[in-house]
């Protein structure tokens, strides 16, 4: 019995509605079509009519989570354009902000992971932790969100001194829960049996689908921007990328996870380094040409690209966002999965779960149709891991 | 992990020694940012052996409506652990707007191509699932929202 599941695309719960049209056999996904545009806004039109310092502003709304990867690639692409190098304290504090934002984001998506499988436990801690993160992102930037910290040439706001050692205490009550996580998902046998060997990705699907991020480098890819074209601070402080090569969701986790311990080695690097200094160069103008940014978001390589006719306004500005090469591989990672795993391999990628927002079931055989909302799915998705429990005797 | 990766000096030279004569024009922004031009009867087979040759990563295409008469692509390609991007320049002429398809040869342009058909009303010939990526499938036919001639 050969049926289609359509998921998606309404209501989004976290950023980007797409819509999954699952193709089933019994149990089983045999093919997946992914649509998306739900929500597209124009924006690289609309950039055309902003000028640069606003296309900054404009392109920080392009994503709620990560909202400070796309400003990190435009003020790269734009001081490529111009040939600007901005003063090394703003280089430091752009790189804590990032970090920060890396932490946080994966902490979200770990906490979704967790509500999916039905363990509303991590769930909750991983968002509870958030928090403080968001804390520091405030007392810093004056936003919990969407930071307007970046600019051409430099950064907004300076960190004040006497607010570092606050800082580091912060991070520093970070490090324990880091370890709790880290403790949940690798040694927790339920999580084994539902993540290990599910939406697997081999390294040769990752090349040939490019992906980027936390979806590439748990299928052995090794590709990371901020190692290799460092920009920011990232050149100047030590830290490892974490690659790991089995490419299933348990790998995309634990690389989450890990990276995460990265993240705060680097922004304790960035407190002590940081010395004293201007913070913005003032840019007036940008010359006629053509410039290209990068910057390493949470979910993998922000590319920006933009062209200049010399005035105040792009002429042209393309943006290439990581989920958009990372939901695609999904076209095979989901293949031969179960509908209840299907939806966890979608999200392992960390697009969005608005895409288990509606479900609806065509059984061609008998010519009906049932719709499953996004309860159904997490129903699903929770009699499977209590499944898996029994089988194990946990 | 321990192949060894070729540098940017190595993929360079090879570059120029297998398609010196139909580069043509080489423009380096600044070392890490390179841009090449080529003619669109050409692009098929230079980006093949780019993808194939090297251990190259496909990023985007971005294409620019012109005041020339036509449309600039551009292929931007990075060499893996290497800072360099390639950009592959190819002026597509208005009105025809044709152009060989990349996907069936590099997965990953499957959805760009299909979104600078509808946004730019370019042709992709031989494009394996040529339909609407993000703008609904009842937009008027003809009608390209980034066209700078409309």
């Amino acid at each position: 019995m050969s049926e289609i599941i359509p998921i998606g695309p309404y209501h989004p719960l976290q950023e980007e509605p797409e819509f999954f049209r699952l193709h089933v056999e019994g149990e089983h996904v045999t093919k997946l079509d992914i649509e998306i545009g739900y929500n597209h806004r124009g924006i690289e039109k609309l950039a055309e009519s902003k000028s640069w310092d606003q296309v900054v502003f404009l392109v920080e709304r392009i994503c709620g989570i990560c909202s400070t990867s796309h400003p990190a690639a435009s003020v790269c692409a734009m001081e490529d354009l111009g040939g600007i190098e901005a003063p090394e304290r703003a280089q430091y504090i752009r790189t804590i902000v990032a970090e920060l934002e890396r932490i946080h984001s994966h902490l979200l998506w770990l906490g979704l992971a967790g509500h999916f499988i039905g363990y509303n436990t991590v769930w909750m801690w991983a968002w509870k932790y958030r928090e403080s993160v968001c804390d520091i992102l405030d007392k810093m930037t004056g936003n919990r969100q969407s930071y307007a910290m970046f600019k051409v040439g430099g950064v907004r706001r300076d960190v004040l001194d006497e607010d570092i050692p606050w800082f580091k205490k912060e991070l520093d009550g970070l490090k324990p829960v880091l370890d709790m996580f880290k403790g949940a998902v690798i040694d927790d046998p339920v999580i084994h049996a539902r993540t290990k060997g599910v939406g697997v990705l081999t390294k040769q699907q990752a090349i040939d689908y490019c992906v980027v991020g936390p979806t590439a480098r748990p299928s052995g890819v090794p590709i990371d921007v901020r190692k290799d074209d460092p920009y920011f601070a990232y050149d100047w402080v030590d830290w490892d990328i974490v690659v790991l090569e089995e490419g299933d969701v348990f790998a995309k986790a634990v690389c989450r996870v890990l990276e995460m311990y990265e993240s705060v080695k680097i922004i304790e690097q960035c407190f002590d380094k940081m010395t004293p200094g201007v913070i913005d160069l003032h840019v007036k103008e940008l010359p006629p040409g053509e410039g290209i940014g990068r910057a390493e978001a949470p979910r993998g390589e922000v590319y920006h690209y933009c062209r200049s006719d010399g005035s105040n306004f792009p002429a042209r500005y393309k943006v290439r966002a990581p989920s958009y090469v990372n939901i695609f591989s999904n076209e095979v990672a989901c293949v031969g999965e179960k509908v209840a795993d299907a939806a966890l391999v979608l999200a392992a990628v960390d697009p969005c779960y608005c895409c288990t927002e509606r479900l609806i079931v065509v059984d061609h055989d008998k010519n009906e149709e049932r719709v499953l909302k996004a309860n159904d799915l997490l129903r699903l998705s929770h009699e499977r891991t209590k499944e898996v429990r029994k089988e194990l005797g946990v | 992990m321990s192949e060894r990766r070729m540098t940017w000096k190595e993929i360079q030279k090879k570059i120029h020694e297998k398609y010196d004569d139909k580069i043509l024009k080489w423009f380096e922004h600044n070392e890490n940012r390179i841009y090449v031009d080529i003619d669109p009867s050409d692009w098929i087979e230079f980006g093949r052996f780019l993808f194939n040759e090297f251990p190259t990563r496909f990023i985007i295409a971005s294409a620019v409506d012109t005041p020339r008469g036509g449309i600039d692509i551009l292929y931007h390609f990075d060499f893996l652990n290497l800072p360099q991007v390639f950009s592959v320049r190819v002026f597509v002429k208005k009105p025809e707007l044709e152009i060989e398809s990349m996907a069936p040869y590099i997965k990953g342009t499957e959805w760009i191509e299909r979104e600078m058909n509808e946004l730019f009303g370019i042709q992709f010939k031989n494009h394996p699932n040529m339909k609407h990526l993000i703008l609904p499938d009842d937009w008027p036919e003809g009608n390209y929202p980034l066209r700078r001639d409309q």
